[in-house]
Formats: structure tokens, C-alpha cells, sequence
């Protein structure tokens, strides 16, 4: 546990001794902005909801997310302090564990700072605020499903821009999975049950049912396993491959 | 004299290349090891068996009664490790990084505040105590990887090349430091410098292509040049055939 909290402090704290990570505060919000705004259409919609908000959430952690997870282990390989944390007394599932909390709990910092939004939406209507609640854990756990995808690729590589554009390919199957017209490319052939498979694959699949205001259990064993899947991946690839 | 590390017929093989072959040692407390042998020859792989970090292929590797693939935390606390390079987390302070490390091992109260008072005191970093680790000279660099190597006073101190890059006086000092703190514990150095051998070990142990060829003391080393010259030895014992 101690091993844990040491690490995961060590990692959260490095988020803001650099400027990285008042840039992706700045750039989260001014994306959210731009999509709710333009995209979204959040005022011609003439309802008081953030739909228009949550709707362009997973477009968004597409590239913001593997951009805060490129770094977690690809940084550790090319400057060498894999070697120093390998060797000091904490196991490597603990040190994913931390690391991948302290990627998250910045992720939720990001997103809380798109407070103004729903204090907007309060002044303007009378919005379900419990659907907003659902929906604003809903895009939490998403971002931690993207994250835990993130960081497993991240130690494959020294490479944070190999790590970068991997996790957005493998991000982005994780996303069209549950597109319409990628499902139409199996609807001849495929029996109905595959077609299902492959949706309830998608995090947008999850996601919208759990941002209409139902926090379904289904949906939360999804990403929970999906984020189980992937970090003791990540733990896989770091015990077997420390050095390059 | 207690045995410390017990390391058994110990190989790596990275692929084709056999970095390690076979090498069994043995090292006791109040031993300063010093690890030689040219580029390539070993050394670095060795001590991240011993240290946990790479897996052998064959062999193993003893700390304390603890094997180091069945027991890999009770190694690890056990030692304290100077990677080559000193790798340390740049963008920290020196401050802030040796105070993870202390999280790390578990120091605490006033025993976390006397071993973080004396370390910076011995290994003289107090001025860049607030600098981040990125903007420090090369030396400096080493020292805080030093001072994070021995913060937790470890019974065992494997240290790769930790007087590289350093100055004169700046040798002169960690010797002393080694010297200092050899009576109750472990040691092992690598190094290409071969006066540091004469000056801080109690014993050498020379590898080559991955294979032990010497293992004595200094003075048993220098016997093996007929002109009393320990790079002499060093050259007879590596470069045989000429
Ligand atoms: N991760 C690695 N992958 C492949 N070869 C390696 C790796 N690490 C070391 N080697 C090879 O193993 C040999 C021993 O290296 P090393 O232990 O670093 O030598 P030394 O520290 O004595 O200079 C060298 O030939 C080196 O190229
Ligand atoms: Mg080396």
C-alpha cells in the first residue's frame, strides 16, 4: 500500500511541475467549449441539458487521453529511471496500479473543470441533474477505459509519438465498434448475436446508455473489466520486457 | 564474515550475444567488490541481476538468504542501487525526489529526517537541494543518485561506475564516502578506473566477454604483472593472446 501512495504521489504532483499539464487543462476545456458550442449546436437545441456536452466526449479522449498516457511508461524506458523504479521495493502490478490512478485523478481534474458548463446550463433551464451526475461518472469511467488502453501501450515502446498514435488506432476500434456502418458491414452475413458482441464492444455503446442517466451495472462491469484486461497487460509486457 | 550476495553459475543471453557466462561469486560484509573488466564485458548486466532488474537466464542470485526471483522485495529493500548513468526523474527537485525515495523506503519520523539531514551533508548536495534534477551538472547528477542509493543505509550497495563523470575532487570524496561506510556492509563497484581498485577495494574481480578471469585481491592482481603495475595485470588478464 505504501509503495502505492508513493508512487501515485510521485506521478500526480509530476503533472504540474511541468507545463503539460496546464496546456491540456486549457486545450480540454477549449475543446469542450468548441464542440458543445459549434458542433453541438447547445443553444439552438433550446434545451437545458449538456447532452450537446457528453455527446463529443469520446472524440475528445480519442486524442486528449492517449496524450496524457503516452508518457507514463514510453518516459520511464527512455530515461532510464525504469531501472531505478524496477529496483526499488514495490511490485510492478503496484506501480501500474499507481501510475494509472494518478493519469485518472488528473483526468478528473480536467473534466471537474468543466464546472462552468453545467452552472450554465442550471441558469438557463431547469436540467435533470441527475442525468447530468450519470453523465458526468459515465465520461470519467470512459476516460479510464481509454487510459487503461494508454497506458498498456505506452510500455511497449520508448517512443511516446509510437505510443500516441497506437493507442489512438486501438482507441479508435473501441469507438466504431458500436458505429452503425461498421455494424452494417457484418449485418449480411454475421449472426445477430456477433453483432452484438462486437457493439457491446464499443465504449459508445456504454456510454450513451449510461449518459441518458441509467449508471447500469452491465455498463460499469464493462469498463471495469476492460480496464482489468488492459492493466495486467500492462503489467505483462513490464515484467517481461524491463529492459529494451 | 557473513555472506551478503551468493550469486551461482550465473549467464544472460540477450538473443545471440551472451553477456553473461556463468559466473559464480561470492560476496561478504565488510567486502568492497570492485567489478572490472572493459566495455561490454559484463559488468552492468550482472548488477541488474543481483538488483532485480533483468532476469538470468540460468543461475541464481542470493541476497541475504533471499533468492532475488522468489523473493524479489525482500531483495530489493535490502540493497540500494546506483544504476549506470544515475537515471533520476528530471523534472523533479532534488529535494522532492529524495523525499519519494524516503516514501519509498519506508522512512519515517525522525529517522527519515537524520538519514535525509546526513546524506545531503555527506554527499554535499545541500546547495542544489531546491534545483530541479535536469538542470544539475553531471557530477551533481551523480551524487543525487547516490544519496538515493544509501538513503535507507542498506546492508548492500551495488553502485555502477559511480565515479563517472566525476572530478578529481569529486572521486576523492565518494571514495572516502565507499571507504567510510565498507566496515558493515557489502559492496560492489564497477569501474574502468583501475587506481580506484587499489584505493577503495578489498577485492577484484575481473570479467571479460561475460566470463570471470580474475577474482583476488589487489594486491594479487598486481602480482600477475611482472612490472608491479596494475594495468599491466589488467591488460595480461583481458587481452591474453598477444
Ligand atoms: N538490453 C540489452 N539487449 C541486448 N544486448 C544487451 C543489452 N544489455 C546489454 N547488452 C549487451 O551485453 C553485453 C554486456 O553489456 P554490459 O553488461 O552493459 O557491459 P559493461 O557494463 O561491462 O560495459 C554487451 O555486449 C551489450 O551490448
Ligand atoms: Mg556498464
Amino acid at each position: 500500500m505504501n509503495g502505492i501512495l508513493s508512487i501515485y504521489k510521485r506521478e500526480f504532483t509530476s503533472y504540474f511541475v511541468t507545463p503539460v499539464a496546464y496546456v491540456f487543462i486549457v486545450i480540454f476545456l477549449f475543446m469542450t467549449g468548441v464542440f458543445t458550442f459549434y458542433l453541438g449546436a447547445f443553444y439552438e437545441s433550446n434545451q437545458a441539458d449538456l447532452e450537446p456536452f457528453f455527446r463529443f466526449h469520446p472524440w475528445l479522449y480519442l486524442f486528449l487521453i492517449p496524450a496524457i498516457s503516452m508518457r507514463l511508461w514510453s518516459d520511464e524506458r527512455k530515461s532510464g529511471t525504469i531501472e531505478l523504479l524496477m529496483t526499488l521495493p514495490v511490485s510492478i502490478t503496484d506501480t501500474v496500479v499507481a501510475k494509472y490512478l494518478a493519469a485518472w485523478s488528473f483526468t478528473a481534474i480536467a473534466l471537474s473543470l468543466t464546472f462552468p458548463m453545467w452552472i450554465t446550463v442550471n441558469y438557463l433551464g431547469n436540467p435533470d441533474n441527475t442525468v447530468v451526475l450519470a453523465s458526468y461518472i459515465g465520461s470519467l469511467i470512459m476516460a479510464g477505459g481509454f487510459l487503461a488502453i494508454g497506458s498498456c501501450i505506452s510500455a511497449l515502446t520508448k517512443s511516446q509519438v509510437i505510443a500516441f498514435v497506437i493507442s489512438v488506432v486501438i482507441c479508435f476500434m473501441f469507438i466504431l465498434s458500436g458505429f452503425p456502418m461498421v455494424l452494417d458491414l457484418f449485418e449480411d452475413w454475421a449472426p445477430q448475436a456477433v453483432i452484438d458482441a462486437i457493439a457491446s464492444f464499443s465504449f459508445l455503446t456504454h456510454f450513451t446508455s449510461i449518459k441518458k442517466g441509467v449508471i447500469d451495472i452491465r455498463d460499469v462491469i464493462y469498463f471495469a473489466a476492460l480496464i482489468t484486461f488492459w492493466l495486467y497487460v500492462n503489467v505483462v509486457i513490464i515484467e517481461n520486457k524491463k529492459a529494451n | 564474515m557473513s555472506q551478503a550476495i551468493k550469486i551461482k553459475s550465473l549467464s544472460k543471453s540477450f538473443g545471440a550475444i551472451d553477456a553473461v557466462c556463468n559466473i559464480s561469486f561470492d560476496v561478504g560484509y565488510g567486502e568492497v567488490l570492485g567489478f572490472l573488466g572493459p566495455n561490454g564485458a559484463g559488468k552492468s548486466t550482472t548488477m541488474k541481476m543481483i538488483t532485480g532488474f533483468l532476469e538470468p537466464t540460468s543461475g541464481t542470485v542470493e541476497v541475504n538468504g533471499h533468492d532475488v526471483l522468489e523473493d524479489p522485495l525482500s531483495v530489493k529493500r535490502s540493497i540500494g542501487y546506483l544504476p549506470e548513468g544515475a537515471p533520476a526523474y528530471g523534472e523533479m527537485t532534488v529535494k522532492s525526489f529524495l523525499n519519494f525515495i524516503a516514501d519509498i523506503r519506508e522512512l519515517s519520523g525522525s529517522l527519515r529526517k537524520n538519514r535525509l539531514d546526513e546524506v545531503i551533508e555527506t554527499i554535499n548536495i545541500g546547495t542544489v537541494i531546491d534545483q530541479s534534477i535536469e538542470t544539475l551538472s553531471k557530477g551533481y547528477k551523480r551524487r543525487v543518485g547516490l544519496a538515493q542509493a544509501i538513503l535507507h543505509d542498506p546492508d548492500i550497495l551495488i553502485m555502477d561506475e559511480p565515479t563517472d563523470g566525476l572530478d578529481p575532487n569529486q572521486k576523492h570524496e565518494v571514495r572516502n564516502l565507499i571507504k567510510k561506510m565498507a566496515e558493515k556492509k557489502a559492496i560492489i563497484i564497477s569501474t574502468h578506473i583501475l587506481e580506484e581498485v587499489d584505493a577503495v577495494c578489498s577485492r577484484a574481480i575481473i570479467i571479460s566477454s561475460g566470463k570471470l578471469l580474475f577474482d583476488g585481491t589487489p594486491e594479487q592482481l598486481i602480482s600477475k604483472s611482472d612490472q608491479g603495475n596494475i594495468d599491466h595485470a589488467f591488460r595480461n588478464i583481458t587481452v591474453p593472446s598477444k
